[in-house]
């Protein structure tokens, strides 16, 4: 027979690397899916990370993630490289698919997918992705060297991406759809300082131009619709993310952009037994550090969860 | 089989010669995804014994890289007969890259 776990968690990142350690650390044996190829969240893309708690000097996002996974690991958390296919989460024992058809049960599932890179939805974006359109400055960017580059949006990402990639580019323009950003100060403070970086304002991207490789956009003034041509040779797009909800619709009750919904200040969903952490779930702070917070959270709930389901039997 | 690195100086005799189908993984140090894609090459060039697994250092071979067109890690080349018939780029699972190989194999 199938064993059935205590709990499976989906997801390595901050918020289901942490998961992980405290339903180890509760002896329930978790396992967790990281993924096939990208373990590790939206940190891995990252320099370095000067806000999480407990670095006063920073620390890269990679190592971070790595220092996690090696906790969950000698806690005895079950870490398995491979994506969850399908997923069947109503009823007391949950049936999780992995991407070879191997079917895996489980008390409790922990949602923690987080979310991925948003596009900006051009004709033309997948054709040159991976020829200079790109979502990942610490891997492309060397690429891009004495060449002019685009960063678009206005968040923090984009301004720590600019200030990174500026090492590399004869320029890097900065495109924004409104007239001031919504990153913090003190990165905004960075990249204004940076004598490589300059800013497009109220601009949108009206398509990316290029036979072979990326030679240029065509930017839009969205006040006076006026169009001009930015000759560039890469276009890096940090525009924000979206839940990685797809495994779960129809079945965990989301929000119309699609992050799961959770009872209050719980991570608790519409199912028993199964609880979402993380990015998947907050649009407003979306911070290692909360993400973190709540992968907590949801192991503490799961394991109270259990507790009363064993009473019970 | 092992994953051997080629340079530009064998990458004519490596990758362009070669009498059978060749997987070229271009990485860098400071790529993570390349990092998690390495490990499934290895697996990968274990499980094909008539296919070829070579990786090159971008940051070591930045000409080859180049003349590549290659703008993005991690990129994977499948060349046939010397020239390119498939070319992948960003995160890929291990089925995504068996059913490229199998097309073409």
């Amino acid at each position: 027979m199938t064993t059935i776990h205590e709990v499976i968690i989906i997801g390595s990142g901050p918020a289901g690397y942490t998961a992980a350690i405290y339903a180890a650390r509760a002896n329930l044996k978790p396992v967790i899916f990281e993924g096939a190829l990208e373990s590790g969240g939206a940190l891995m893309n990252t320099t370095e990370v000067e806000n999480y708690p407990g670095f006063p000097q920073g620390i890269d996002g990679p190592d971070l993630m790595a220092n996690m996974r090696a906790q969950a690991e000698r806690f005895g958390a079950q870490l398995i490289t491979d994506d969850v296919a399908s997923a069947r989460l109503e009823g007391p024992v949950k049936s999780v698919t992995d991407s070879e058809g191997v079917e895996y049960l489980a008390k409790t599932v922990i949602l923690a997918m987080g979310s991925g890179y948003r596009k900006l939805g051009l004709p033309d974006e997948d054709r040159l992705s991976g020829r200079g359109v790109s979502w990942c400055a610490t891997c492309d960017g060397a690429f891009f060297r004495d060449k002019p580059i685009a960063v678009v949006g206005g968040g923090d990402s984009a301004m720590e991406e600019a200030t990174f990639l500026s090492r590399f580019g004869s320029k890097v323009v900065i495109v924004h759809r409104r007239d001031e950003l919504r990153a913090s100060k003190i990165m905004i403070d960075r990249a204004t300082r940076d004598p490589k970086i300059e800013f497009a304002w109220n601009s949108a991207i009206d398509s990316i131009n290029g036979e072979s490789a990326v030679e240029s956009i065509t930017l839009r003034d969205v006040n006076t619709g006026e169009q001009r041509d930015l000759e560039i040779n890469g276009l890096f797009i940090a525009i924000g993310h979206d839940p990685r909800s797809e495994l779960i619709l129809g079945q965990v009750d989301t929000d119309e952009e699609g992050y799961v919904l959770v009872q209050g200040r719980t991570t608790a969903t519409n199912i028993a037994g199964v609880f979402a952490c993380g990015d998947l779930v907050d649009h407003s702070y979306r911070q290692a550090v909360t993400a973190a917070g709540s992968g907590c959270s949801a192991a503490l709930d799961a394991e109270r969860y259990l507790q009363a389901v064993d009473q019970v039997a | 089989m092992a994953v051997t690195d080629v340079t530009e100086k064998t990458f004519a005799d490596e990758v362009l010669m070669a009498d059978r189908l060749v997987v070229v993984d271009y990485w860098a140090d400071w790529c993570s995804p390349c990092k998690q894609l390495s490990p499934v090459i290895d697996e990968l060039s274990r499980e094909y014994g008539d296919v070829k697994f070579v990786k090159v250092d971008t940051n070591a071979n930045p000409g080859l890289a180049a003349e590549q067109g290659i703008l993005s890690l991690p990129t994977l080349q499948f060349f046939q007969g010397g020239r390119v018939a498939k070319s992948l780029s960003g995160g890929k699972t291990k089925n995504a890259l068996k059913k490229a190989i199998d097309e073409l194999r």
